[in-house]
């Protein structure tokens, strides 16, 4: 079976440089981040050291390059879900998990990543993990959310 | 000379299109920069260089803003000197506040600019830097602490080394230097030049320094403490010592050499006769039997390293012969440890090199030999510096003496081995006398000479034309294969070295001296070359003892064992 990798690259023009960002996406979008194979592979092909491509990766905060938890978790950090307090929410996430946001879990249970707004400024600081929305979280909340996904997994 | 323009008042002629902070230079006008090198493209990232345009009212960096017909430049306007030093604070306030403790101290840029600009209190107070070191290579040290994002590091490591082994990663205030999942260089694709150590204006990039061992070695009664230098180094540590740049100072450090304390001191051009007489063999036999041509030049570890990495098609290609630091290494701990009746394990063998390559070179695996290493710790032209201080050793009031016997006498071609070309001019004195039974007459080839990146040229010896080319910088090394990989086929022999200019430019050498410097060292070795009479590497009595005594043919059995290696194929992120 082919990987995805070798499956996106197969249709983008070998040496095409501009077209990096994009294959990197669609390689993210069918594997779910950005492995190390990957990286390598995507400069072979558009012939880039793989320093640079990481360097590229990393400027963006949609790529990730661990994949993701079986929960996982976006923090709304826009502008109302900041004026309400986001910034502490992740803050709370970050040392309940142990994680930064771009990060998974050891267990491989949650993964995090910022995103700028949602669209959902009604229920503002708002999470959502795996489509599921968590409106108006606070420390104490997101604590007690985290708990619930743990037990779910459990009697699973 | 196209266009006058106006700076400080004065009217100054310039090309069109010239970058300003060339024609300040040349008009005696220093302007500071941090990120800015001579014969790169402009960055303008520090910003450090800015001047007043008082045409437009604004100010322009230097480095990267062409010359204009009719411009007004102010370079030290209150306004321009008000915001450089701004600039400095700005670097100042996440930088750790350790400069005592610093390899650089004394010779950082940054630190000179803050002196410079008058900076004695702390206006601004940021959040200090706070990364992980870098101790995983074998020879570099980074701490992204003392970075200060200028760039040239990423900058030499791509375009003169073709490596881009670093790179600029995460974005913003959380910006730093690093490899490619930000893991230890000791994994990623850098080959130990050391070009970028040279470059850095701060200590964010040094050697990894040997001198503790070698000092704990020198205190110990029970070690046999041998040293051998590099060609290069005694050519480019006079300015240090307040002497003139270039000057050879073979005699004075032989004398400091034993001052410090070592039990024998061994100069590596001897051991560049060695190679010679191994690698022109090596080369005839592949002629003559239809070998693997061309035959490249392996006495560079930064080029063995890469070749490994990126050109590992041409692995055969390589010469097998090890460099002529490990060749010295291993006849040290067999031939002198029988002859001075000293166990090998006893005696401690150090080497002082223009380069940090052969600090890795030194540790690769197959460089021990029935579990003796060739070579135990490499110190580079920086380290010796700081010990022959540390020793107290006031080198220019010595009395020059010679190396130690046997392996202490060399030809000029060995000590040629430290400019571009040397290897690869030895190699075809003596190439040339095992083919033809006849010295060459002419023995200076002045096309493979100079500082050039790149030389080619043709030499008829007997019946044979023997196409020979010459690269440094691993990028023209790189442009060359390429074309051999493409189906040229009219070039016999390459001599490749990593540093542009070859050794005496290495990643070893004094951080700061410039072209001049440099073609300084180059000069005193020709120089050399025309003024000794020993001037081919099979004529040098010592090697011809040594092979009569111990090692028996070039390519024998015993040069097999102890002198030659072998290479593998790297895997690394490239």
């Amino acid at each position: 079976m082919k990987s995805g990798i070798a499956e996106v690259l197969e249709v983008h023009e070998k040496g095409r440089r501009d077209t990096l960002i994009p294959i990197l996406q669609e390689i993210q979008e069918k594997e779910g981040y950005l492995s190390e194979e990957a990286v390598v592979e995507v400069g072979k092909h558009l012939d880039i050291p793989s320093s640079r491509i990481y360097g590229v990766a990393t400027f963006y905060n949609q790529f990730r390059f661990q994949p993701t938890g079986r929960y996982h978790i976006q923090v709304c950090r826009g502008t109302a879900c900041h004026v309400l307090g986001s910034a502490t929410v992740l803050e709370h996430l970050e040392k309940l998990l142990h994680i930064k946001a771009g990060q998974t879990t050891r267990d491989g249970l949650f993964s995090m990543e910022i995103v700028a707004c949602i669209g959902a400024c009604g229920l503002a600081p708002v999470i959502n993990v795996n489509g599921e929305f968590h409106a108006q979280v606070d420390a104490e909340k997101v604590a007690a959310i985290m708990e619930e996904y743990r037990k779910r997994e459990e009697t699973l | 000379m196209d266009c006058t323009i106006e700076v400080n008042n004065k009217k100054i002629e310039a090309a069109k299109g010239e970058l300003l902070i060339d024609v300040l230079s040349r008009n005696g006008i220093r302007v500071p920069t941090l990120c800015h090198m001579k014969n790169y493209l402009p960055s303008g990232s520090c910003r450090m260089c800015v001047v007043e345009n008082l045409t437009s009212g604004r100010l322009i960096t230097s480095c990267s803003y062409p010359v204009e017909e009719g411009m007004r430049i102010q370079t030290h306007s209150p306004r321009v000197v008000e915001s450089r030093k701004t600039i400095v604070e700005l670097l100042l306030s996440n930088h750790p506040d350790d400069c005592l403790y610093c390899v650089r101290n004394g010779k950082c840029t940054l630190q000179d600019f803050a002196s410079e600009h008058n900076v004695v209190e702390r206006r601004i107070s940021g959040k200090k830097n706070d990364h992980h070191k870098d101790l995983s290579s074998a020879s570099i040290v980074r701490d992204p602490d003392k970075c200060i994002l200028c760039g040239r590091c990423v900058r030499v490591c791509e375009e003169v080394m073709n490596v881009s082994a670093i790179d600029y990663i995460n974005r913003g205030s959380r910006s730093v230097i690093g490899t490619a999942f930000n893991k230890g260089l000791n994994i990623s694709s850098c080959v130990n030049c050391g070009q970028c150590i040279l470059v850095c204006p701060t200590g964010a990039l040094s050697e990894k320094t040997h001198i503790p061992e070698v000092q704990m070695a020198l205190n110990d009664k029970e070690k046999m403490v041998i040293v051998q230098y590099a060609p290069a180094v005694t050519v480019s540590i006079a300015e240090e010592f307040g002497l003139e740049p270039g000057a050879d100072l073979n005699g004075l450090l032989n004398a400091a050499l034993r001052k410090m304390g070592f039990d024998r001191v061994y100069d590596t051009s001897f051991s560049a006769d060695l190679t010679i007489m191994e690698e022109s063999a090596e080369l005839i036999h592949r002629i003559q039997n239809n070998g693997v041509l061309p035959m490249i030049t392996s006495c560079c570890p930064a080029w063995i390293k890469y070749a490994e990495e990126f050109a590992h098609d041409m692995l055969p290609n390589l010469s097998t012969c090890k460099s002529p630091q490990q060749m010295l290494g291993a006849v040290i701990k067999s031939h002198i440890s029988e002859m001075e009746q000293k166990d090998p394990h006893q005696i401690y063998s150090v080497s002082i090199m223009p380069c940090v390559a052969k600090k890795f070179e030194a540790q690769r695996e197959n460089m021990t030999h029935r579990g003796i290493t060739d070579v135990d710790a490499v110190l580079s032209t920086r380290e010796l510096v700081r010990m022959i201080r540390l020793y107290g050793i006031e080198i220019d009031k010595l009395e020059p003496e010679t190396a130690d016997s046997p392996l202490g006498v060399r030809s000029s071609a060995g000590k040629l081995f430290g400019n571009t070309g040397g290897v690869m001019e030895a190699a075809i004195r003596t190439a040339y006398y095992k083919l033809t039974g006849k010295d060459l007459v002419n023995f200076r080839i002045p096309e493979i000479r100079g500082f050039k990146g790149r030389k080619e040229t043709r030499i008829r010896i007997g019946d044979l034309e023997l196409g020979v080319a010459v690269v440094s910088g691993l990028r023209n090394a790189h442009l060359l294969l390429e074309e051999i990989r493409n189906g040229r086929n009219d070039i016999h022999f390459i001599e490749v070295m990593s540093c542009p200019g070859g050794c005496v430019a290495g990643g070893g050498q004094r951080v700061g001296c410039g072209e001049s410097d440099i073609l300084a060292r180059m000069k005193t070795l020709y120089t050399i070359d025309d003024q000794e009479t020993i001037k081919m590497s099979h004529k040098n009595p010592e090697i011809i003892e040594l092979y009569r005594e111990f090692l028996g043919e070039p390519l024998g059995h015993k040069s097999h064992e102890l002198l030659h290696t072998s290479y593998i194929k790297r895997d690394v992120m490239l």
